[in-house]
């Protein structure tokens, strides 16, 4: 096996061009420093520590109960960290009341005001910064032309549908020009194809403004969409801090393979490593040793790990596939999604692997059917090994 | 699917029963408010006479049409011209209303902090507080205004304790005043203010008030922008609840009241018990009924309208 060339190799296509957290000299605006939230009878968020760079479109996502919407909500001021500080611009936060933090925050139910207009909900907060009415007028006009609602300034929040109340919902945290925009699960009111139209306008509206947004979701395809950089977060903990890219294709655990994306989880133990630096591993069921290129350079010769390997990544053939890796199996379901199909295969231990295949033609010559003996390939760095 | 075939084949089927049901609560109010309502606008047409009925004329079937004419002809608005032109009438009306106003405003400032409260106390705490407020409706309502006499009159137990305490040497006086009818109003219809705003702040979104003050309001600030506006329909629900019964309110000014806090209830019942007055009573009733139902319905109209349009 050939020794790759690594050194023009990137994780995951991901834009490049913006990581002030690779930059040394970069001051986070955000700074969480081992902040510890206990309630009555429970831990939420438990020692985390954490930096936010200006103009980041930061995420904060994890299954619901992990901490994640305690962790912005202590941001914003609403609830009190029991130990460890937040600093925003330098400044400690302790004991600052959520009416004087240069934050906002877009609300999951959106908490616009039933009494009041469009227009009145969006100049609620500029009101109370007490400016001027033509000011107010501007500025308002400004952000309901942000988001396109003009046409419904007068119009009452009842009288709107769920995608316009998302919208003044946006604009009314926005137009008190806020260091940090805090987005409490924005989309999760929306229906599929609104969500992913509105997730590229609000990228599109965090670049324009140049606003730092801190996002909390449960849905990681959100996440990956939007984000910079992604905490996948459980249980009260950071799990991994990383780009989505690197989240996806480097996962740190078998919590954040599981938790981001679909996953094949292959367990084995390491059997050497390889002079061209692959690392061997002896998994059970698989013809033959796994070669998995993995950059981790800790591995032990006989430690227990498990290779994870995402079904897109892997190959569905009726022929056992060239190189190192590869399982057999019967076809057991077979999911057509028109982009995709989905094929679980049951290995003969009884472990069903999913793998996916891009409809790229729309004829296929005799298609793999139900109950036919098949084998199931991966190349060596389509996988990541997991440790722990 | 199925469910749109059931209900199309429905009005085939409904009838009779379906008559029924909806005419009940007509047929109720008919019987019980309406006629009631019209018979004692008949009485206040008559002129008061010693005989069983005590008034004339007297409805009569028998006499055919032409007595029936006779009977119109002896019905006069006299009672009415009556009441308007004597002090008493308009001076107990415009005391009764005074009373009831202050009353309503002295419930609401009490009542709005003890609703608020209740509704952020937690959920299992807020069925014991409201079982708490509704309490006082398990002993009758006549025996706790007799309470109040006990507590009130100047050796009872809010004058020993202030004495005893030292803030007072000389004992108040405040049964028989406009003061212990207040206390008594106010006590009496605690509930009927506070259930209402309870109801309306206790659904009230919470994160209204985070929203408002993450975007710069303080909490008092919140309070007046947000939560009192948006409870509006409970205090609304709740003075009514409280003023219109306070205008008529008869037992509290009797037994709490001196001889000189006028109150339109007062002056009914001795129209009608001591002068054994009718007719007068009845016209009484029908300006107090007026007085308190036209201002009502045009109010409730009109925050009918208002809502419309929001929608």
């Amino acid at each position: 096996m050939p020794v790759v060339d690594k050194s023009s190799r990137a994780i995951g296509a991901v834009r490049q061009s913006f990581a002030p957290w690779n930059d040394a000299s970069a001051r986070p605006l955000i700074r969480f420093e081992g902040v510890t939230k206990r309630f009555s009878d429970a831990v939420a968020v438990d020692d985390v520590s954490l930096d936010v760079y200006e103009n980041e479109f930061f995420c904060l996502l994890g299954p619901s109960g992990c901490g994640k919407s305690t962790l912005m909500r202590m941001l914003a001021g609403f609830e009190e960290p029991s130990g460890g500080r937040i600093l925003l611009g330098g400044e400690d936060l302790a004991g600052v009341p959520p009416y004087e933090r240069p934050v906002n925050m877009m609300f999951q139910s959106y908490a616009l005001f039933p009494h009041m207009s469009v227009e009145k909900n969006v100049a609620f907060g500029l009101k109370q910064e007490g400016l001027p009415k033509d000011v107010i007028a501007v500025r308002v006009a400004e952000m309901l032309k942000l988001v396109q609602m003009q046409r419904f300034a007068a119009r009452k929040p009842h009288q709107l549908s769920g995608g316009q109340r998302q919208r003044v919902a946006l604009a009314r945290a926005l137009a008190k020009r806020p260091k940090v925009l805090l987005l409490d699960e924005p989309l999760a009111a929306l229906d599929k194809k609104l969500r992913e139209e509105t997730q590229f306008e609000l990228m599109d509206i965090q670049i324009e403004l140049g606003t730092t947004f801190l996002m909390v979701t449960h849905d990681q395809e959100e996440a990956m969409t939007m984000a910079d950089r992604i905490a996948v977060m459980d249980s009260g903990r950071l799990v991994q801090v990383a780009t989505p890219g690197e989240i996806y294709e480097q996962p740190r655990n078998r919590f954040v393979a599981d938790f981001v994306g679909d996953v094949n989880i292959l367990e084995g133990a390491v059997a050497a490593r390889e002079p061209s630096g692959l690392w061997r591993i002896a998994a059970p069921g698989a013809l033959g040793p796994l070669m998995v290129d993995d950059p981790d350079e800790r591995l032990d010769p006989g430690q227990a790990v498990a290779v994870a390997v995402r079904p897109e990544k892997m190959t569905v053939t009726r022929e056992r596939p060239e190189g190192p890796n590869a399982f057999e199996g019967e076809v057991w379901d077979i999911g057509y999604l028109g982009d995709w199909t989905v094929y679980r295969i049951r290995l003969d231990d009884g472990r069903i692997l999913r793998v996916t295949r891009a409809n790229t033609t729309r004829f296929v010559e005799r298609p793999i059917d139900l109950e036919e003996r098949v084998h199931i390939g991966f190349l060596p760095d389509a996988a990541v090994i997991l440790s722990s | 699917m199925a469910r749109d075939a059931i209900r199309r084949d429905e009005p085939r089927r409904r009838g009779l029963g379906r008559r029924l049901v909806i005419g009940a609560p007509y047929l109720w109010l008919g019987a019980f408010f309406a006629l009631p309502v019209l018979i004692v606008f008949k009485i206040a047409l008559s002129y008061p006479e010693l005989a069983q009925p005590p008034y004339a004329p007297t409805f009569d079937l028998a006499g055919g049409w032409e007595a029936f004419v006779a009977f119109l002809g002896e019905l006069s608005f006299d009672n009415f011209a009556f009441i308007v032109s004597d002090d008493l009438y308009v001076a107990a009306l415009g005391s009764s209303l005074r009373i009831a106003a202050s009353s309503t405003l002295i419930l609401l400032l009490v009542g709005y902090p003890i609703a608020y409260a209740m509704a952020k106390a937690s959920p299992s705490l807020r069925g014991i507080l409201v079982a708490a407020v509704i309490l006082p409706f398990w002993t009758s309502f006549l025996i706790r205004v007799y309470a109040w006499i006990g507590i009130l009159r100047p050796e009872g137990l809010l004058n020993g304790f202030l004495m005893a305490i030292g803030v007072i040497d000389q004992p108040l006086t405040i049964l028989n005043t406009e003061i212990a009818v207040h206390i008594g109003i106010v006590y009496t219809y605690l509930p009927f203010m506070v259930l209402p705003l309870y109801a309306t702040l206790e659904r009230m979104d919470d994160t209204l008030i985070e929203a408002a003050q993450d975007l710069g309001s303080t909490p008092l600030k919140a309070f007046w922008t947000i939560t009192v506006p948006l409870s509006w329909p409970g205090i609304v629900a709740g003075s009514l609840l409280c003023f219109i019964p306070a205008v008529g309110e008869f037992v509290i000014p009797d037994l709490l009241g001196g001889s000189d806090t006028l109150m339109i209830g007062r002056i009914l019942w001795s129209e009608f018990f001591s002068n054994r007055d009718w007719p007068l009573a009845s016209a009484v009733a029908i300006v107090m009924l007026v007085v308190l139902v036209v201002p009502i319905v045009l109010f409730r109209e009109a925050e009918a309208r208002r809502l419309e349009e929001s929608r």
